[in-house]
């Protein structure tokens, strides 16, 4: 079997790069280890409005609720409210990733990809100046030629390793999150709701995101390097604490690479996207909008690739400058504020969500509030200030 | 004695973040369940502390 473009992983990032080789008009192989693409969930499933729309027509089937901003609470209670806009990638819709995952792959195989469930790509060798990927099917092992490998394979990513670039996470790169789809509790369902102390959750945050009807999903994401037990404790602590009503009706594990930019997601014959390539968020942990963005950027330089019969890494470098255009200096630059973020104790993030408290949101821009900010706390945010003025 | 690091198969939640950290590729999340590599692995326990469901222990 012979393919121009194998890729591996069918999360967002996998299924948008398929699609984009397809209408390209490559032969593509979206290959996916799990039998049920989408299951078990690794996500919060929010994801802002603009982000989604980029890429998929909203669509009610994968849409379980919509919400016009974020509320933010400080370790003492202090509330401020952001409006979709300000609040990242990861306010507007909560999806339901089973539903919208399947959705995009089936969008691939509509444009002519070929898929593999049940599939996990094992291994791959450089062969007559393209690659042999070594795929298993229940049990049986078996190879697929092709020219370029897409590597779309999330958060425990083996394909840049196999290709040299190393991606192995440190412990303050990554957050380990729990998350219970709760149901029969009580919140405002016009809004994504984030909690931060380092009581609650040392180095990251606990979110409560509507899924419509009482029901949302709970969860909490922490750094392992700051954290003193596991994120399943401190989730549990805060649902009896505020939800002890509640029933829990799914259980969701995970983690998000919260690395920052790297330097290359590519090598000869070799792209990584999404969470292989670390491309979330480093201070939401959104990756959804990025893996698919990610996804396009690496069909197109594929396309581009495979045309000019050139697919050496220099060739491909086209994909890192258009990722890292688009969104790797914003990674870069979260990363930097996201590491004095969680340096910080609860006294501080109480002070500056005071500051905050007191600007109205709605009118000022981001940049404003930074700036407001750096004023009245300039020890604090000083050494921040180049990245955020 | 030599190090290594079991996986609790009541608790895992197969959700690769103990694969993100291995420096020696000696975990593998095949499908929906954690195969763990003997030869390759030394109870460093780097694993252990990232997994959220404490579902890792390093035993002897
Ligand atoms: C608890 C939690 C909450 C989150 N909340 C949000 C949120 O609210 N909003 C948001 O935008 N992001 C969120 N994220 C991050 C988001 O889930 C990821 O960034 C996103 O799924 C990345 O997409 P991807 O396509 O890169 O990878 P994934 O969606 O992880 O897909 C990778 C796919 O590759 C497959 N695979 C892996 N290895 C192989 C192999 N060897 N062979 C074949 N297939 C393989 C996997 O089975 C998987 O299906 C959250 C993450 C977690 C853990
Ligand atoms: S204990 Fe160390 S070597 Fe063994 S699987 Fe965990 S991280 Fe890898
Ligand atoms: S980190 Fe823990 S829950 Fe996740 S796959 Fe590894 S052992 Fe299982």
């Amino acid at each position: 079997m012979r393919y121009d473009v194998v890729v591996i992983g069918a999360g967002p990032g996998g299924s948008v790069a398929a699609k984009t080789c397809a209408e390209k008009g490559l032969s593509v192989l979206l290959v996916e280890k799990r039998q049920e693409i989408g299951a078990p969930v690794r996500c919060a499933e929010g994801i802002g409005k603009k982000d989604l729309e980029r890429f998929v027509e909203p669509k009610k089937k994968f849409i379980a609720a919509e919400v016009v901003g974020a509320k933010i609470y400080a370790p003492d209670g202090t509330e401020i409210t952001l409006t979709e806009e300000m609040a990242g990638n990861e306010v507007g819709y909560v999806l339901e990733r089973k539903v919208f995952d399947r959705y995009l792959a089936k969008l691939a195989a509509n444009a002519g990809a070929d898929v593999m469930v049940k599939t996990s790509a094992v291994g791959m060798e450089k062969k007559d100046g393209g690659v042999k990927v070594k795929l298993r099917r229940m049990g049986e092992e078996f190879e697929v030629e092709c020219s370029i490998v897409i590597g779309a394979d999330g958060v425990e990513s083996r394909v840049g390793k196999w290709a040299g670039i190393d991606t192995t996470l440190k412990l303050d790169e990554i957050e380990s999150c729990v998350q219970y789809l709760m149901t029969g509790i009580d919140f405002d369902p016009e809004y994504c709701h984030f909690w931060f102390g380092n009581k609650i959750a040392p180095g990251g945050y606990v979110w409560l995101f509507p899924k419509g009807n009482s029901s949302a999903n709970v969860g909490v994401g922490v750094m392992p390097s700051l954290a003193k037990k596991p994120p399943k404790d401190f989730l549990d602590e805060f649902v009896e604490r505020n939800y002890g009503k509640g029933r829990i009706v799914e259980v969701v594990a995970g983690a998000v690479p919260v690395k920052g930019e790297i330097e290359t997601a590519v090598a000869d014959n070799v792209m990584l996207v999404g969470d292989a390539a670390r491309h979330a968020d480093p201070i939401t942990g959104g990756g959804i909008a990025n893996a698919m963005k990610a996804g396009y950027y690496a069909g197109v330089t594929a396309a581009e690739a495979i045309e000019k019969g050139d697919c050496s890494a220099k060739t491909l470098r086209k994909y890192d400058e258009r990722w890292k255009n688009d969104f790797g200096k914003d990674l870069a630059k979260k990363r930097k504020i996201q590491q004095k973020l969680v340096k910080m104790d609860d006294e501080t993030l109480n002070k500056i969500m005071h500051t905050l408290a007191e600007c109205r949101l709605e009118e000022i821009s981001v940049r404003a509030i930074l700036k407001a900010l750096i004023k009245k706390h300039p020890k604090l945010l000083w050494d921040l200030k180049d990245f955020i003025i | 004695m030599a190090k290594k690091v079991v996986v609790n198969r009541y608790r895992c939640a197969y959700c690769g973040a103990c694969v993100a950290v291995c420096k020696f590729n000696a975990n593998e999340l095949v499908e929906t369940f954690l195969v763990i590599d003997e030869e390759k692995c030394n109870g460093c326990g780097i694993c252990v502390k990232v997994c959220p469901m404490n579902a890792l222990e390093v035993v002897s």
